[in-house]
């Protein structure tokens, strides 16, 4: 599956957007982390910028970022989000609510408790009416984000957003399921090479296990085992060195997928 | 000449729609909700019109709501060398895997195809939350922590459902859960069919489990969308939905001239967002009726040709009138309409695969179901909505999934022209 890659969205601690990121990620910088600079997105009414949780932040900063690069229509195009857990403070506080008497989830709660609450907000933010789907796979839910975008684009000739994301959830569920910290990434897939097009990336299905590429600062390869949407981050260094590349991301221990980035 | 006029139109309009789908045979499915075990339960009490809707008596639930339960789950657990997936809703899914011979046809496509080439893509909106639920009743007094017992991957992620079912199935090619509240169950038709169509996979099991737990049921009541009474779609009285739980799955491969004259095709799919509100569909049904549009389109085939439509039909004020005006839009009142939730509740993540399922079992067997519960249908009502049973030549069925965060799917099922 062949495409072009045509803006890039990031936020992640020490990671505050692609263009201050780039040096970091391409190893001519060395990365300092620090807490993801989470904000209310201005693409939300003032209403729901301080009712939103940190997934749908992180997933509007990405999103809005990569769309604002690659000069594309966000009306018309689809979306693809990705992300193992979801707004897992809300699912712990829902929890707490059922535990004890009396059980009173609130509707915003509730509605926000859906794994595409994400998606939900971005097309109305956005006004897409166009399909977008919300995916998980565990620790591979970057991996199958990016086949899905992919089939996307080639089979229905689309032009496809890529938004995965993932945070911390607090105890207790944080001793059983580990995500380091928030971070979020965004890429804009196009079946058509235009003047904004980063690269050129060819991506294959791959029974078997693969050595999975990995990040070469210690604290960026920290952040791409500790949390499952920066399982992306070696195609980000890829694109930030402006050079070919061939990374391997694992999907579970059966299969990963081959990637060549060739840039434009 | 139609068809033509469809690629032309495809060259401007980027909508990311599977134009010209290429039909894909449906070669087995199964199905476990209220109404029992496998497609003849379910074919059973439609054409008998037993609604599968009782009290709720769930858990310790307080609520005065109705809901549809697979009482066949009490004591059942899965297979013990997946004990660590053990919760209602993979249990529910293992239960589901074992009817109407379907794990034994996924034995013998994995034959055919190797099992790395069949793909999992399935939809759940909860997966086993419950098992979180009831493990936060029993945090360790001194360090809060879970008990030793609780398996997060296993149980709670979203994922644990497409996990487990390859497990069971023993299958290692690409695997999912679309997790996109009431349609996802829908919306995997799609994954598959893109994951086939680039070759990504040769066949694929597709499908979605819903389970009961707190969290929907204490939600639903909390936004003022669960009926006392059982659920009464299209219904001038309805009040809301009655919460089900359910499981449903399909083997996709692609379509042979081996295929029979009566077999079973995925004909057309159409995706759509509502770009509305997070849990109220648009008014004028705008994302409701792209999907359907769209998923002629995809068919190629004119709003005419349809025989039944299988209508989301939650029971809630809303989304039947806004799902009612859009089906008039492009259906007008010539095409039999029906929603089925009045028998199995809505199953939310797993609506989809059971509603699709259902709308096969009425091609296969000539029928239209009406809708039990409905006693007066909506006057504002402009579809040919059915509340009685009826026999009927129907070889071409569209069924409707729509879910929170404005999620349209719609599917066209049945024989190939």
């Amino acid at each position: 599956m062949r495409f072009f890659i045509e803006g890039v969205g990031l936020l992640g601690p020490g990671l505050d957007g692609w263009w201050a990121s780039r040096a970091v990620l391409a190893g001519d910088t060395a990365y300092c982390a620090a807490p993801t600079n989470l904000r209310a997105s201005d693409m939300l009414p003032a209403a729901e910028r301080r009712r939103v949780g940190v997934p749908i932040k992180l997933a509007l900063a990405v999103g809005q970022e990569a769309f604002l690069q690659s000069g594309l229509d966000t009306r018309t195009s689809a979306t693809v989000f990705t992300s193992s857990g979801g707004d897992n403070d809300n699912v712990h506080a829902i929890n707490s609510i059922l535990a004890t008497a009396p059980r009173e989830v609130s509707p915003t709660r509730f509605h926000n408790s859906v794994h595409n609450a994400a998606a939900g907000y971005w097309c109305i933010a956005v006004e897409s009416r166009e399909p977008s789907t919300s995916l998980c796979a565990y620790d591979a839910s970057f991996a199958a984000g990016l086949l899905e975008s992919a089939t996307q684009v080639t089979v229905d000739n689309a032009v496809v957003a890529l938004i995965a994301y993932d945070h911390s959830y607090p105890e207790p569920l944080n001793a059983v399921r580990s995500i380091t910290t928030a971070f979020g990434m965004a890429i804009i897939l196009s079946p058509r090479q235009s003047d904004s097009s980063l690269a050129a990336i060819e991506v294959d299905f791959v029974p078997g296990r693969m050595d999975e590429t990995t990040m070469k600062e210690t604290g960026l390869e920290a952040l791409r085992c500790g949390v499952p949407a920066a399982r992306g981050l070696p195609l980000l260094s890829a694109l930030a060195s402006g050079k070919c590349a061939q990374i391997n991301i694992a999907c579970f221990y059966d299969n990963h997928l081959s990637i060549r980035v060739t840039p434009c | 000449m139609i068809k033509f006029k469809r690629k032309y139109i495809a060259h401007f309009v980027n909508f990311s729609v599977l134009e010209n789908l290429q039909p894909l045979a449906i070669s087995h499915a199964t199905i476990v909700n209220s109404l029992g075990l496998g497609l003849l339960a379910t074919l059973e009490s439609l054409r008998t019109r037993r609604s599968g809707l009782v009290p709720c008596t769930f858990e310790n639930v307080d609520l005065e709501t109705y809901v549809a339960t697979v009482e066949a789950l009490d004591g059942y657990h899965v297979r013990t060398d997946l004990y660590a997936y053990d919760c209602r809703n993979n249990r529910l899914a293992q239960l589901c895997l074992e009817q109407d011979g379907f794990a034994q046809a996924v034995a013998v496509a994995k034959y055919k195809y190797s099992a790395g080439r069949i793909g999992v893509f399935l939809g759940t909106s909860t997966s086993g939350i419950l098992q979180a639920e009831l493990a936060y009743r029993h945090l360790d007094q001194k360090t809060g922590a879970l008990p030793l017992d609780f398996h997060y991957a296993e149980t709670q992620n979203s994922y644990s459902l497409a996990g487990f079912v390859s497990r069971y199935l023993g299958l290692t090619g690409p695997s999912f859960v679309v997790s996109s509240a009431c349609s996802s169950s829908a919306k995997v038709f799609a994954n598959a069919v893109r994951m086939m169509a680039a070759g990504v996979c040769d066949a694929a099991v597709v499908g979605g489990v819903d389970s009961l737990c707190l969290s929907t049921l204490y939600g639903f009541n909390s936004l003022g969308l669960a009926s006392r009474f059982p659920c009464r779609p299209y219904d001038a009285e309805r009040d809301g939905i009655s919460v089900g739980e359910g499981a449903g799955f399909v083997l996709i491969e692609r379509a042979t001239a081996e295929n029979s004259s009566n077999a079973m095709f995925l004909l057309g799919i159409g995706e759509s967002s509502d770009a509305h509100h997070m849990s109220t569909p648009h008014p004028e049904g705008l994302g409701a009726k792209l999907a359907m549009q769209r998923a002629l389109n995809s068919a190629g085939l004119q709003a005419s040709e349809i025989d039944y439509i299988n209508l989301h039909g939650t029971a809630t004020r809303s989304n039947d009138t806004s799902e009612g005006k859009a089906v008039a839009d492009i259906f007008g009142d010539k095409v039999a309409c029906s929603s089925t939730k009045g028998w199995t509740g809505h199953l939310l993540g797993a609506a989809g695969i059971t509603e699709a399922i259902i709308a096969m079992l009425a091609v296969e067997h000539g029928f239209v179901p009406g809708s039990v519960n409905t006693q007066q249908l909506d006057p504002a009502m402009t579809i040919d909505y059915r509340i009685e049973n009826s026999k009927a030549k129907i070889d071409r069925v569209l069924s409707n999934s729509f879910g929170f965060g404005g999620s349209n799917c719609s599917l066209v099922l049945g024989r190939k022209a």
